[in-house]
């Protein structure tokens, strides 16, 4: 299984992805997207800038499918695209898209997959307020 | 052996370049790296984590550092 993945600085395309996922074998198509929220921790977000190490990145997200296709064998196809650059609300940050021949799995191989993504992929979010910004997460 | 690290998000910033080019600290290990660079800037001690990676794969404390390696320094994550 060969996966769709990419880092972009354009706009994402949801459509598009799922699409990169669609085979005849899969019953099931899950995808998660991820959004640009107003607020963090109470205070008000006016916009967020990702910064990516692409080829790190891109290399941590392969690992991520990889282990997802070795705990779900069923996994017939994945789909993963991050935004970088700078956010507005609501724009769309990040989609992972599967698809398996049932829904089970294809719940629980996306959740595995955007939750291993936070934790390993080589991508920074800093958070801008009204008054300064952020890197999130980077402090104890 | 010159090395030559790149540095992402906040430790960007910290350092002030978006690369620190500098001599192999001895022994020439991702251990000694993150030591020397933890004494030369503080704050990088203050961050959640601080891990080196080396050719885009995290690496532990013990890896030798080559000449012709490509070595990051990555802050805590928080891609999604």
């Amino acid at each position: 299984m060969i996966p769709y993945l990419s880092i972009t600085d354009q706009p994402i395309d949801v459509a598009a992805a799922l699409a990169a996922v669609q085979t005849d074998a899969a019953g099931a198509v899950n995808a998660f997207v991820g959004t640009v929220r107003n607020q963090s921790g109470g205070r008000a977000v006016r916009r967020l800038h990702y910064e990516s190490y692409d080829s790190m990145a891109l290399t941590q997200l392969g690992h991520v499918v990889a282990q997802a296709a070795a705990h779900w064998p069923m996994l017939e196809k994945v789909a993963v695209v991050h935004r970088k650059g700078t956010l507005a609300l609501g724009d769309v940050a990040v989609v992972v898209a599967v698809a398996t021949p049932h829904r089970a799995e294809s719940f629980a191989a996306c959740e595995f997959i955007i939750d291993t993504l936070k934790q390993v992929v080589t991508i920074w979010k800093r958070e801008e307020y009204e008054d300064g910004t952020e890197w999130v997460a980077a402090h104890p | 052996m010159a090395l030559k690290i790149a540095l992402f998000g906040i430790t960007r910033d910290i350092v002030g370049q978006p690369t620190l080019e500098m001599p192999a600290p001895a022994p020439a290990t991702v251990g000694a790296l993150l030591d020397h660079l933890r004494a030369r800037y503080p704050a990088l001690g203050q961050l959640r984590s601080c891990a080196v990676a080396v050719n885009n794969e995290y690496a532990p404390a013990g890896q030798a550092l080559g000449p012709n390696d490509e070595i990051a320094l990555i802050p805590p994550v928080a891609g999604g």
